[in-house]
């Protein structure tokens, strides 16, 4: 391989640097407007009446709209509608958009926010997932009884005789908290009417433009031709650009539509916080029986996940999470249930994770809390039971047409992290400032599995002077996805990724290929470019055959070159090739698709090949703490991900510097503080994100077992590198002070002294002290 | 509200503006002369992402008034360097991998450009004090860190 596994500059670096990409709120037109969202003061509440008439006499304001001037439907979401782009009877949570404003500067819009008077009837709101479900508690959806938002249930073997069939038996309970994606780049997008002709193109920073414009279409009654979403650069998304910019692109449109001139809309960061969704915080209980020697016999996990007011993608991520709760370890009987509950709540959905993060803090936890009851090493008691090549999963699943390196990455990140003498050093230490060191690890399916249909497409497209276009349904956040797909395409034409010029992603260019979600780009659109850009190289070969005087398979490439493999001599370049092709009338462009392998499900006992393949990895994490303040620092992570194969490994260690960083943030610092609906860390100064000076060394160690799958064996990387460092600081923490901390984030309140005051605070100012 | 005249001078460029008493050097910058290299992530200091120098101090441009800087020299991304000519900073951002996003990249150049003009040959511990106002959320430093140290010894 000449340009893919081996580091290559990212291609769109260099406009990066110099400050010259465009950024949704960097994009200016002629006459354009600035729109603003007027929210709701109640999070669950009827709306009596709106009376816009003050502010839209207001000089500058050029529209005022509410739900009744939606043109298509009020109403969004890729799994249950139920989303309002602007509320029309009730509001369900504080995000709620009321009315909408266009007017000639953002102040003016403002202004004009001041002066729409809503009448509202306060509704009984319920915050606790718990309550939500509970008999007589408010119901915010009618066709979601109980409040219940998705229930997944998984059943293997016979639960209760796993139970009798063990030693030991412990039952935990774990919570996870509340988090924002806290992306630099505020929510940001233009929309443009078409002249002429009915139309809209929309520009922002859309992590998923497919689905964007799947949900203007409904709500527009727009067809989905009439609609364009390009995307303008992403300044980061992590799951979390979807369903808000669905709303806010919608917004725009709407505005732009009514008066005809381009409306930009630009969220603040408290704007963010207030009105995008989180990742859910999760209630997990898990009961698990192993024998003495430390086989695990049967586990039961009941989980509420939190889903806020609208549905979003909760029944997705709650059902990776059944799919995953048991952990990489082999239980022949497991009972799980997953519920999503709405509530008043900011809603929840897609986070870089996806559904993992929480369950495997609570399984990781857990197999540490077991291994001491057992008192065994907890690395041991993993590799007892973790999964090596035809383990059987929770789902059924039997693992044998990957390599199954749980056992690799374990031993890899312990070796390197020096983990099992350091953890005898930490095992008796006086003092105030105590260390500790702990582990974690996961096994994530890669890309949509069960959870519905996968396929992506990607064009490739040769110019007559050797430049090359490539267009991908898939998008690029900042992950670095234009870089690898460029890559790929160089390598499969033989050429310089120099050559490669990657295509915004444009609705109207390219077919509907999914959403950028699930860590699926790489495997997915990498296949789709390989297939594209192959198309394209065998017509080029076939064009200089009788050139050549040698039949395809003879024939070499690479380097900008065609050769004859046994007679080197015998070569035409790429440029040369193209002429050939094009003078004998050859379509140099092709488009690439890719269908996933097949994937079964049984929706009824949770059972089925869920996920196609699977990535595995390993964390260690080192840690001091200062026990009289319960200040955590990390020392060190040590990171070890199989990713298949590498296509380019630089990109891949900056995926998991990252990722191990976002996994600080949920282990110590992060938690979005909402009480009763109310969202109180509305920006950087409250909501805690790590900064450079909490970031501790972070030593990657890229595993790479190629998949039968992927472009050149690759998998997957973005979400993997999160989802374990919170467990394992988790188990660091509690090698130092002693104590297991059972909730996220180990903030000092809960290292020091077991839990969070934060509610007590809330309901002490509530009784007036 | 009351308008001052203020005259300011970026990358080099002398400008003679009318202001809005409350205007912010962020929006002089970003609205009135085009230069929307500076990002704003967060509006109230925290994020970095709209850091600027000026009169030779790192600041964050959301925080400073367009009309506290009559006679200032701002510089922003845009005059650190071309495509033709990068600066030793952008150069090694691209070759160490340090730009993901690239949201908080022209603050954390400048950052990294106010820390090296005044001490050019920083500890690693010194780098990270010097880009301790700047935000990211996707690279998890490290690669910034490689970036700020090489450029470093390329300068020295």
């Amino acid at each position: 391989m000449d340009t893919v596994n081996k580091p290559a500059r990212r291609v769109d670096a260099l406009g990066k640097v110099l400050g010259e990409s465009k950024y949704g709120a960097d994009l200016q037109f002629e006459g354009m407007l600035y729109g603003k969202v007027l929210r709701t003061p109640y999070p669950h509440a009827r709306i009596l009446s709106i009376d816009t008439d003050e502010a839209a006499t207001l000089p500058g304001v050029e529209a005022v709209l509410t739900a009744a001037d939606v043109p298509g439907l009020h109403t969004f979401g890729t799994v249950v509608p139920n989303q309002q782009v602007l509320a029309k009877e009730v509001v369900r949570y504080l995000g709620d958009a009321v009315a909408i404003v266009a007017a000639v500067s953002p102040a003016v819009a403002e202004k004009a926010l001041d002066l729409i008077k809503v009448e509202y009837e306060e509704l009984e709101a319920v915050f606790d997932p718990e309550e939500a479900m509970a008999e007589g508690a408010p119901v915010l959806h009618e066709d979601a009884p109980g409040n219940i938002a998705a229930h997944h249930v998984l059943e293997k073997g016979e639960v209760e005789e796993g139970f009798a069939a063990s030693d030991i038996i412990l039952e935990r309970e774990y919570e996870t908290q509340l988090v924002e994606h806290a992306y630099i780049e505020p929510e940001a997008a233009v929309a443009v009417p078409e002249p002429g002709r009915r139309g809209i193109t929309v520009y922002g920073s859309i992590q998923n433009p497919f689905s964007c414009r799947k949900a203007l279409s409904r709500m527009l009654g727009f067809k989905l031709n009439e609609i364009r979403v390009i995307q303008a650069f992403m300044g980061g998304s992590f799951g979390g650009k979807d369903e808000v910019m669905s709303a806010m692109c919608a917004r725009a449109s709407m505005l732009a539509l009514k008066t005809g001139r381009p409306v930009k809309m630009v969220n603040t960061r408290e704007e963010s916080l207030l009105e995008g969704y989180k990742r859910h915080p999760y209630k997990l209980k898990y009961k698990v029986g192993a024998t003495k020697e430390g086989k695990l016999t049967a586990m039961k996990i009941y989980i509420l996940a939190d889903a806020g007011a609208y549905t979003a993608q909760t029944p997705f991520v709650t059902w990776r999470s059944v799919v995953q709760a048991t952990g990489p370890y082999e239980v022949p009987h497991v009972r799980t249930d997953v519920y999503g509950v709405h509530t008043n709540n900011c809603y929840t959905s897609a986070f870089r994770g996806f559904g993992s993060p929480q369950i495997i803090f609570a399984q990781e936890s857990l197999m540490d809390e077991l291994a001491e009851e057992l008192g065994m090493e907890p690395l041991e008691l993993r590799r007892l039971n973790g999964y090596r090549q035809g383990s059987v999963t929770a789902t059924g699943q039997k693992l044998d047409e990957h390599k199954v390196s749980l056992m690799e990455v374990l031993d890899k990140a312990v070796e390197k992290s020096d983990y099992l003498r350091k953890r005898k050093e930490y095992a008796n230490q006086q003092g105030r400032f105590r260390k500790g060191i702990g582990l974690a690890c996961s096994f994530r399916g890669c890309s949509l599995g069960a959870e519905g249909v996968d396929a992506t497409g990607a064009m490739v497209s040769v110019q007559y002077d050797g430049s090359v276009y490539v267009f991908s349904g898939l998008a690029e956040n900042g992950q670095g996805l234009q870089t690898i797909f460029s890559q790929i395409a160089a390598e499969e034409l033989g050429i310089s990724v120099e050559r490669v010029r990657f295509m915004p992603t444009d609705t109207a260019a390219i077919p509907d290929g999914g959403p950028t979600v699930a860590s699926r780009s790489t495997l997915m659109g990498g296949n789709a470019v390989r297939i594209a850009a192959a198309k394209v190289r065998e017509t080029l070969l076939g064009a200089v055959l009788g050139r050549l005087k040698a039949s395809a398979q003879e024939l070499d490439w690479g380097n900008d070159r065609i050769w004859v493999k046994d007679d080197p001599s015998r070569c035409v370049s790429f440029e040369e090739a193209i002429n050939e092709a094009c003078s004998q009338g050859e379509l140099l462009a092709a488009l690439g698709w890719y269908k996933a392998p097949k994937v079964t499900w049984d929706d009824r006992h949770g059972q089925g090949n869920a996920y196609f393949t699977y990535v595995y990895g390993c964390q260690v994490a080192e840690v001091e703490v200062d026990t009289e303040t319960g200040y955590t620092r990390v020392l060190k992570v040590t990171a070890a991900h199989d990713v298949g194969r590498a296509i380019n490994p630089e990109t891949v260690r900056g995926q998991i510097y990252g990722g191990v960083a976002q996994g600080i943030g949920y282990a110590l610092l992060e938690e979005v503080q909402q009480h009763e609906g109310e969202i109180k860390s509305l920006n950087f100064d409250e909501y805690l994100i790590p900064g450079i000076m909490d970031m501790p060394e972070i030593e990657a160690i890229i595993v790479e077992n190629p998949d039968s799958f992927g472009p050149y064996g690759a998998k997957t990387i973005g979400e993997p590198t999160l989802e374990m460092t919170a467990p394992a600081i988790a188990s660091a923490v509690a090698q130092a002070t002693g104590r297991r901390v059972r909730q996220l984030p180990l903030d000092l309140e809960r290292v020091l002294l077991g839990r969070s005051l934060q509610q007590d605070r809330y309901k002490r100012r509530e009784g007036g002290c | 509200m009351k308008k001052l005249p203020v005259v300011l001078t970026v990358n080099g460029k002398e400008y003679s503006l009318t202001v809005e008493s409350n205007e912010r050097l962020l929006d002089t910058l970003r609205q009135r002369l085009g230069l929307t290299g500076t990002k704003e992530g967060c509006g109230v200091g925290e994020c970095g992402a709209c850091s600027v120098i000026l009169d030779g101090n790192l600041v964050n441009s959301c925080m400073v008034l367009t009309a506290q800087c009559d006679g200032s020299r701002v510089e922003t991304v845009e005059g650190l360097g071309t495509a033709e000519k990068l600066h030793p900073l952008q150069q090694a951002f691209i070759d160490y991998n340090a730009v993901q996003c690239g949201f908080c990249t022209p603050g954390m150049l400048m950052a990294a450009k106010a820390l090296l003009d005044k001490n050019p040959h920083p500890t690693e511990a010194e780098i990270r004090q010097g880009l301790s106002g700047v935000l990211c959320r996707c690279t998890g430093y490290k690669q910034i860190v490689d970036a700020v140290k090489a450029a470093a010894g390329e300068e020295g």
